[in-house]
């Protein structure tokens, strides 16, 4: 949240009207846009109110939210939700996110890679790669929930329910056909003449791949990373079947038997609400254009 | 919002021009391929066949022929879960497209300030279902959520305990995570509109609405048939939120396809009838994607500049 109030001080000084560039691009829009302005404004309002809620309620005390008004900044903050959230083995919960959202990007995002790299490059000479395109586009319309009880039967059938691999390994399958549809579309757009001279040079397509490829293709890499990372750091339906115990579970499912058990300490769950999801704020802090490229995956471009 | 299907899929072959040594890296593609199949392929094909089986989630898998598929559509439930279904998809779209649509006009403008509603109008984005069902659910508690601390009557109604206001709340969560998406998607259509469009019609003497209906729709065709695609197969996907949120409750009320196949698999353990669920799922699913792909026209390489 560090970054939307250090903006908000920067904007006070910037130009609210249109500046040139503004006309030169701002899809001819001369004058203000009520209808527009108006959903975008009240939109803020509905989109600020209640994450201001989560916040200030995580901080208050349990008599004190009952007592109080919702709205009402806490009289005494108190970090006592937070200890008793940190204190439930969050940081196993955490662990467990980050194990399976590293353990699953990674190899998702450097496969893909490779098939998206031989598909462009060498798919008119092998139907075997022709295939695999077409497969890997099919795959596109597939719901990963539709699939979910096979799965499940799998994970029994390879002694791997209730461990943290049952959950990596399906999230790479489903992250592999987007993944390597949008490297695809990328490195189709590096030279060719580039790859030529790195044949001429004599290196063979395994080096291309990682030295030439591979760094030109590095914005859409992390696009990729971030899309399929965020997607399975929240992701809820494979954690909730194929893992049972509470040593294995990861923060969504963890938020949710938390809520079970505590429903009724409101705070101590918007505390739970925050911690979980500061993993990721911190990110949108740091890298925000990237993560925004990430979320809609070039859509907006 | 996993496996949608995005909009433009360019299968261009690629152009063979590095020669002979090129179909030796084949193997390059096996990695994905074998991971996808035994955990893509294999599933949707399975899913198939348990449908055609009896099996208790823990046990051994008995055949039993068309035993699931009877149960299934003799159900009335299943109509329910599927008019469910289609009321969650039809009511977050016709909310979420004019919405997501004007917000995205707006935030199209250079202005600074816009960049920062843009930057705060994400931060749903970034949270799960589960912290998103979660947190609506205590907001909206009769007895202690935002309604009853303000003294608000109306806003302290029982959201998530009857039937057609659950299916409302379900609606607007979704729109309150997915608008800004939308709204993003929209932004960067509007911004690739030519401004010599706008100005042609300034000189013709067009007002602001005309200039919004003849220009600024046409031109966005694409993109509202991307934006919709992504929101009508993504409403199939709503199982975390609701889950959480209602469970599929009060009754039945929010109990849409994939919750019902959650439901019938692994808490009622009929995995067979469950099974046939999700082929039913994956159908409506590549249903819905065809008929997107043809609403558009399948020609989507046809100018968008057309009556320049």
């Amino acid at each position: 949240m560090a970054t939307l109030t250090t903006d908000t001080g920067r904007a006070a000084d910037a130009p609210t009207g249109q500046g040139p560039r503004g006309r030169a691009r701002g899809a001819g829009i001369g004058r203000f846009n009520w209808p527009g302005g108006l959903a975008g404004w009240v939109w803020l309002v509905i989109v600020v109110v209640p994450l201001y809620w989560i916040v200030i309620t995580s901080l208050k005390e349990r008599s004190s939210y009952y007592a109080q008004n919702p709205l009402a900044p806490p009289s005494d903050p108190t970090l006592e939700n937070y200890r008793l959230v940190i204190e439930s083995e969050f940081a196993r919960y955490l662990t467990n996110s980050i194990i399976v959202t590293v353990g699953s990007v990674v190899p998702a995002v450097l496969v893909s890679f490779m098939a998206a790299y031989a598909i462009v490059r060498a798919s008119a000479g092998s139907r075997f790669l022709r295939w695999t395109n077409v497969l890997f586009l099919m795959g596109l319309a597939i719901p990963l929930q539709a699939t979910i009880i096979p799965v499940y039967l799998i994970i029994i059938r390879l002694q791997m329910y209730d461990t943290l691999l049952a959950i990596i390994l399906p999230s790479i399958a489903f992250a592999v056909p987007l993944s390597v549809l949008v490297l695809a579309n990328f490195i189709r757009d590096v030279p060719k003449e580039l790859f030529e001279s790195m044949r001429m040079d004599g290196a063979t397509e395994w080096r291309t791949l990682w030295h030439l490829a591979f760094p030109l293709t590095r914005p859409a890499l992390v696009t990729v990373s971030i899309y399929n990372g965020l997607s399975i750091w929240n992701g809820f339906l494979l954690p909730l079947i194929l893992t049972q115990s509470p040593e294995q579970r990861t923060l969504p499912l963890a938020l949710w038997t938390f809520q079970g058990e505590y429903g009724v300490n409101v705070p101590a769950v918007l505390a739970s609400v925050v911690l979980a999801t500061l993993p990721i704020l911190v990110l949108y802090a740091l890298g925000r254009r990237q993560l925004l490229s990430g979320l809609t995956l070039g859509f907006g471009k | 919002m996993t496996g949608l299907a995005p909009p433009a899929v360019r299968v261009r072959p690629a152009t063979g021009s590095t020669g002979g040594r090129s179909g030796s890296i084949g193997w390059m593609a096996l990695p994905a391929l074998t991971i996808f199949v035994a955990f893509g392929v294999v599933p949707l094909a399975g899913v198939l066949l348990l449908s055609f089986t009896r099996w208790d989630g823990i046990g051994a898998i008995h055949p039993a022929g068309l035993d699931s598929w009877r149960t299934v559509l003799t159900d009335p439930g299943l109509p329910h879960a599927l008019w469910v279904t289609f009321l969650v998809m039809a009511l977050s779209w016709a909310f979420q497209t004019p919405m997501s649509l004007l917000m995205g006009v707006f935030l199209a403008g250079r202005q600074r300030y816009r960049e920062i509603l843009a930057i705060v109008y994400v931060v749903p984005l970034l949270l799960s279902s589960a912290a998103l069902a979660i947190t609506y659910k205590a907001l909206l508690d009769p007895n202690f959520g935002l309604g009853a601390g303000l003294g608000f009557s109306f806003l302290a109604q029982d959201w998530l305990g009857r039937g057609t206001l659950a299916l409302g709340v379900v609606v607007f969560v979704v729109s309150w995570q997915f608008i800004p998406f939308h709204a993003l998607i929209y932004q960067g259509g509007v911004r690739q509109i030519p401004v010599a469009l706008y100005e042609a019609a300034q000189i013709d003497g067009a007002g602001r609405l005309r200039q919004f209906f003849s220009i600024t729709l046409p031109q966005l065709k694409y993109t509202i048939i991307t934006s919709s695609t992504l929101m009508v197969v993504g409403s199939l996907t709503f199982f975390d939120l609701i889950f959480v949120l209602t469970e599929g409750g009060p009754g039945d009320a929010t109990r849409v396809l994939a919750l019902d196949m959650y439901k019938r698999g692994f808490q009622a353990n009929l995995m067979g009838p469950a099974s046939a669920i999700a082929v039913i799922l994956v159908l409506v699913g590549l249903a819905l994607a065809l008929l997107l792909r043809r609403l558009g026209g399948r020609d989507a390489s046809a100018s968008q500049q057309e009556g320049m």
